[in-house]
């Protein structure tokens, strides 16, 4: 473990930071409670919080999360509180990820708040066989194309968009970190690097980026500083092809045949088996890597964690 | 395995191959790629059989290939043909073991070709990249060279009637070339014609199959037959003008190109003893 990011000064206080009780929310508010005051909403209990840290459980389209704002006055907010689960009906889904942000972010507005950072994804860009090697910010968000399920996250990157240009008075920070890894982490592809068999597809070996959860913690604070605006991708220590990452792990791909997987798992997905959709094996073939130099020159941005380390992370 | 094939490499590639192969300094992280994922000691290991095709089997013929510069972005603009793209291997290969320093070439790939198990990641270890206008900006601005085809699968799958009959070149090199303001070196393939001599091009077949052709020979597969190949390298242009140029002065600044590159073929094959010889 490298030494805590110093505290970047002066930072808002206090923050309010939704979806604080995943994981990510964790790793943030180990940071985040010793430099400024946090202020938590999630549905979700967070019990074995630090102390200083308030919490909420509360749905953030509720009325009751205007009272929170006029009460505490949160001078910014991060927001956290997106789904990525593939299990959600669409429906709840847009509701929770879309709903609650434009409901948030125009409670932000409503309240003067002077910052707000978003955590979209890297995978808004979705993995096409014709990318470019390295997807700048500018790179039309086409996951939708070839995977229905995750327009959701798709429009709520693109209203936050809207609500950067829309609100110059808002400091906006858009967050579109790569495939966050950690010991803590459960998402899809750190469950995918905990297989020991993982299923590969046959004849595919496409770079992956990796970034570590208390990476993603120290960009978050960064963000967070005065001054900076914009959206920005988030790379790590760097890209490995899928082979070599597997390896590292000390993992016995099995590969199988595109025609047989996708089927394969279609079937397994539906009858409540595996929580990986079978869009999600483009993954597995084809470049979603973005270019992160922008965050770099203009935030400060850069990983504590190797490339090694980040990989080794999800063993933790 | 890997080992044997890179020794072979070095054989094949004559005295002091080794040494100046050595002297390539790609960068690479502790997996052994660069971000593009292009890794050169599989490059060196997987050019063997390549290169043994290119010393013995055509038997290729280098014509002022000191023209190519030793360093700094240049676009090497060739004419394609052969059904299979053997010539982007021989013109790769030419760069790697012929020239001192050697050099790495970087072919743009159709877009379709991510989508072809095993050949996406071997081409991709190769330093291969699609040929996204964003790809070809970023590694003419880290000064690299790039093999272009500017006919595409038009040039590559041509039937036999049609061959050394250069294809209209598609724009899109043009554009990058002058905004880059990077030199274009035109290359002359003289043999690759022959190698694969397609009577008919099966299109509804191909299209069915989601092949971009499914050329037939008298032999019905497209495999190359011992042609002996002839590189020629032309002097390098250089063009000035605005990237954003309408669509016809660009047309008429890469049909100057088509014209080098057609003149290199015509005179390679007016100076050559037969295809075969």
């Amino acid at each position: 473990m490298t030494a805590p990011l110093p505290p970047p000064t002066p930072l808002p206080d206090p923050v309010l930071v939704t979806g604080i009780a995943g994981n990510l929310g964790r790793a943030l508010t180990r940071q985040l409670h010793l430099a400024t005051t946090v202020i938590g909403v999630d549905r979700r209990p967070f019990p074995d919080r630090p102390r200083a840290v308030e919490h909420h459980q509360l749905d953030l389209r509720k009325a009751r999360v205007d009272d929170l704002f006029r009460r505490r006055r949160p001078e910014a907010l991060i927001h956290l509180g997106i789904s990525h689960d593939p299990r959600m009906p669409f429906s709840e889904a847009h509701s929770f990820n879309v709903v609650g942000t434009q409901k948030i972010l125009e409670l932000c507005v409503h309240h003067g708040v002077k910052k707000v950072v978003v955590l979209s994804s890297a995978n808004v860009y979705g993995p096409l066989p014709h990318n470019s090697n390295f997807l700048a910010e500018e790179t039309p968000l086409m996951a939708a194309d070839r995977f229905s399920g995750v327009r959701d996250l798709i429009e709520l990157d693109m209203y936050a968009q809207s609500f950067l240009w829309r609100h110059p008075e808002v400091e906006t920070v858009i967050l579109r970190p790569c495939n966050i890894v950690g010991p803590t982490v459960r998402n899809a592809p750190s469950n995918y690097l905990r297989l020991a068999r993982p299923a590969t597809v046959m004849g595919f070996d496409p770079m992956i980026q990796l970034i570590h959860e208390d990476d993603v913690a120290g960009a978050l604070l960064l963000a967070l500083r005065p001054g900076s605006r914009g959206v920005y991708n988030l790379v790590g220590p760097g890209e490995a092809p899928l082979s070599a990452i597997l390896r590292e792990l000390g993992r016995e791909p099995l590969p199988v045949p595109d025609f047989l997987l996708r089927p394969a798992l279609r079937r397994l997905f539906k009858a409540g088996l595996v929580s990986f959709p079978p869009e999600e094996l483009d993954h597995l073939q084809y470049l979603c890597v973005v270019d992160g130099s922008r965050a770099v020159r203009e935030l400060g941005w850069a990983p504590r964690h190797s490339l090694r380390e980040t990989i080794r992370s999800v063993l933790a | 395995m890997r080992q044997h094939l890179r020794e072979w490499t070095y054989e094949l590639g004559g005295p002091g191959t080794r040494e100046r192969l050595g002297t390539l300094t790609q960068p690479r992280n502790e997996y052994g790629v660069d971000p593009y994922g292009f890794d050169i000691d599989f490059t060196v290991a997987a050019a063997a059989p390549f290169l043994w095709l290119y010393r013995k089997y055509f038997r290729v013929t280098l014509h002022c290939i000191e023209r190519v510069p030793a360093s700094g972005r240049v676009l090497l603009v060739a004419n394609h043909s052969g059904q299979l793209p053997f010539d982007a291997a021989m013109i790769e290969l030419a760069l790697l073991v012929d020239m001192d320093p050697p050099r790495i070439a970087r072919a743009l790939v159709e877009r379709w070709v991510p989508t072809l198990p095993f050949i996406a990641p071997f081409f991709a270890r190769l330093g291969q990249v699609v040929g996204t206008p964003e790809n070809c900006r970023r590694l003419l601005a880290a000064e690299e060279a790039l093999l272009v085809f500017p006919e595409g699968v038009r040039g590559l799958n041509k039937t036999f009637d049609a061959r050394y009959k250069l294809q209209t070149f598609s724009t899109g090199f043009m554009r990058l070339a002058l905004e880059a303001g990077a030199p274009i070196v035109p290359v002359g393939v003289v043999g690759a014609e022959e190698q694969a001599p397609a009577l008919v091009d099966l299109k509804p077949l191909a299209r069915l199959l989601g092949l971009p052709a499914l050329p037939i020979t008298p032999y019905l597969l497209p495999l190359p037959l011992p042609v002996h190949y002839h590189l020629h390298f032309g002097e390098p242009l250089r063009f000035t003008g605005s990237p954003d140029a309408d669509d016809a002065e660009l047309e008429r600044q890469a049909g100057e190109v088509r014209t080098a590159v057609q003149g290199l073929v015509d005179q390679g094959l007016a100076g050559r003893p037969g295809v075969f010889l």
